[in-house]
């Protein structure tokens, strides 16, 4: 299972990828793909909505289960990923790719301070387990 | 000897069609005959679709039959779906149900006609209030889920009535599924606690985000890992302090019947799911029965109308100013009230206490003898059920998905898998009092050996079942759903 080490990650198991301009772009780890199971159907925020820090963004089903998706950052949905609404499948197959969910601009760089990095991601789902 | 074998491949219903051929003759139709056209708006009309199946019927017997025979019930094998208490459910009940008295009943019959009936309602609310420890029931909803919608719009009244709404509901990582979507469709916001390693609710983790807005913590109990909340009153008590009320979800009630109070645990409201703890078929689509319990200060509050007894006689009280109102025509699902009431009185207060009593044990059994065989994430005394998970074969390639597959192939049904979400590729077996030890030990072998099976020869688990049915595609049915039959050749 690969976790990128140029990204962030939180523990409700979405990554933070941090483009240029105060922008930044989210969706869910390998982890929690795997853990779905095969993933169907996807809900996300409509473009110039706002997200808000550790607060529900959007919902996603998976043969097993159902799950919010809780937001990494507090922001303005500036971009979403409608072809992952379409073929919500390709999150099992690419979750840091072309599985990304939405770009956010954030109100405050700081929020990312307290996310995880890669190592200390892993070392919690592997205290999860 | 299988004569028929029910899963043998038999042409579809569509397929038998010929066209002409009929069951039953129509009688002359005695109106004049329009044109669907010109009496239905175009938008209600189907174009695409041909005629239903025209068959005999004895081909349309053999059809719903066959039908029948393909299905899996409690009266047909163990069911040990964890958290929906799948037991069996005593005939008798539902002869009982089926009295012309109870049967033919109008739901406008007037008072004076109908007193049996509204005394067996106002004796049920009295037996499911000894029960559960509350001051007042009321059997309108539909089942649980409405029930949990009833308890929290009481909750909500009850803070309006005083000028003060509050708007948080805290619900537990442990608790049903079901909970967070009622607290948000009563207009409340569900907050999330996680329970940690305990597998139980802490004072301390409940004070991180217990406040003045919050209007109830609502929990299961036993909670869905089958623990139960042994922080309970001391956790009741501090949510009444903060003024806020404690709403138990009572669907797994089959663990504490004639044994432990909800009342004396500081619950204010419970549900109760008589469809899982009263002896009513659950499955299936209903009808269920959801009624609720509350503590005195939340009667006001109950739906209307609300079943009174003056002397000796039974009315139906309406005036009621500050209820929240109706939740649906009428006064609920009477004939699961029947089946719950008869149940009751059968079992009395000593057969209730039996039924928990051994549906713990045989939850405890299937721990003790499964867990150094299926690990087991929160290892003590469980309730009613009991939680496993898969990471001991997990090492083999092999799942909670192939494991629940596999058992059909042994004759089981499959336990409840992937939930609870916070144990991963959780098992979650609930024997209840039903089965035999016979049939326990039968169903613990049945595990042991999908667990030999998944270390010496894991393909035969990954490709379960192979016994009559295949595994089916579960996301293509979701991604490409085929819902009507589309001729020879056709699908996609």
């Amino acid at each position: 299972m690969e976790f990128p080490k140029d990204l962030k990650y939180t523990k409700e198991h979405e990554w933070v990828r941090t483009e240029e301009d105060n922008i930044v772009t989210v969706g869910i780890t390998d982890y929690a793909q795997d853990s779905l199971g095969d993933v169907v159907y996807i809900e996300l925020p409509q473009e110039g909505g706002t997200v808000t820090k550790n607060e529900p963004f959007g919902v996603v089903e998976s043969v097993k289960s159902v799950s919010d998706l809780y937001s990494p950052v507090s922001g303005v949905v500036k971009e979403v990923n409608e072809e992952l609404i379409e073929s919500p499948e390709i999150i099992n197959g690419d979750p840091y790719g072309d599985a990304w969910m939405i770009k956010v601009e954030i109100n405050s760089p700081e929020e990312l301070d307290d996310l995880l990095t890669s190592e200390e991601y892993q070392k919690f789902i592997e205290e999860e387990k | 000897m299988a004569f028929d074998d029910p899963f043998s491949d038999k042409p579809l219903i569509f397929e038998l069609s010929r066209e002409g051929r009929q069951g039953v003759e129509p009688s002359r139709c005695d109106v004049p005959e329009r044109d669907p056209e010109a009496s239905i708006p175009g938008e209600f009309l189907r174009s695409d679709i041909e005629g239903s199946p025209e068959v005999s019927e004895p081909e349309i017997i053999r059809h719903y039959t066959r039908l029948s025979r393909l299905n899996y019930g409690v009266d047909t094998g163990f069911y040990p779906l964890g958290s929906c208490t799948m037991k069996y459910n005593p005939k008798v009940n539902e002869d009982i149900a089926s009295f012309e008295g109870f049967l033919l009943l109008h739901p406008y019959q007037p008072e004076e006609l109908c007193q049996g009936a509204l005394r067996l309602m106002y004796e049920l609310e009295c037996y499911l209030a000894e029960v559960s420890g509350m001051d007042s029931v009321t059997l309108q909803p539909s089942a649980g889920a409405q029930g949990e919608f009833c308890g929290l719009l009481t909750i909500d009244a009850y803070f309006r009535d005083r000028g003060k709404p509050r708007k948080k509901v805290i619900v537990p990582d442990t608790a049903h599924g079901t909970n967070p979507a009622s607290t948000s469709l009563a207009g409340f916001r569900a907050v999330t606690v996680r329970t940690g390693k305990e597998g139980v609710l802490t004072l301390d983790t409940l004070k991180e985000v217990m406040d003045n807005d919050t209007a109830a913590l609502m929990l299961t109990n036993p909670n869905t890992l089958g623990l139960f909340e042994r922080h309970i009153k001391e956790i009741s008590d501090y949510v009444h302090q903060m003024g806020g009320f404690v709403y138990c979800d009572g669907a797994n009630l089959n663990a504490l019947m004639g044994i432990a109070k909800l009342g004396e645990m500081g619950v204010d409201i419970v549900q109760f799911n008589l469809h899982k703890t009263f002896s009513t078929p659950h499955g299936g689509g209903g009808p269920g029965s959801g009624p609720v319990g509350v503590k005195k200060i939340l009667e006001p509050y109950l739906p209307v109308p609300r079943i009174r007894k003056k002397d000796d006689r039974y009315t139906l009280d309406y005036n009621q100013p500050r209820s929240i109102g109706k939740l649906r025509a009428f006064y609920g699902n009477f004939s699961v009230m029947v089946k719950a009431y008869s149940y009751i009185r059968r079992m009395g207060p000593e057969g209730l206490k039996k039924a928990s009593t051994v549906a713990i044990v045989n939850a405890n059994y299937i721990k003790e003898r499964l867990k150094s065989t299926y690990h087991l994430p929160f290892d003590r005394a469980c309730m009613h059920e009991c939680v496993f998970s898969d990471r001991f074969q997990s090492q083999y390639g092999v799942t909670t998905m192939d494991i629940a597959k596999r058992l059909i192939d042994y004759g089981f049904h499959p336990p409840t898998i992937y939930f609870p979400l916070i144990v991963h590729g959780a098992m979650m077996i609930e024997p209840t009092e039903t089965e035999s030890p016979e049939e326990i030990d039968r169903f613990i072998e049945a595990m042991k050996e999908i667990d030999r099976e998944a270390r010496e020869s894991p393909d035969v688990v990954k490709n379960a079942p192979t016994r009559g049915i295949k595994r089916i595609d579960e996301a293509g049915a979701v991604r490409r759903p085929v819902l009507r039959w589309q001729g020879s050749g056709g699908g996609g």
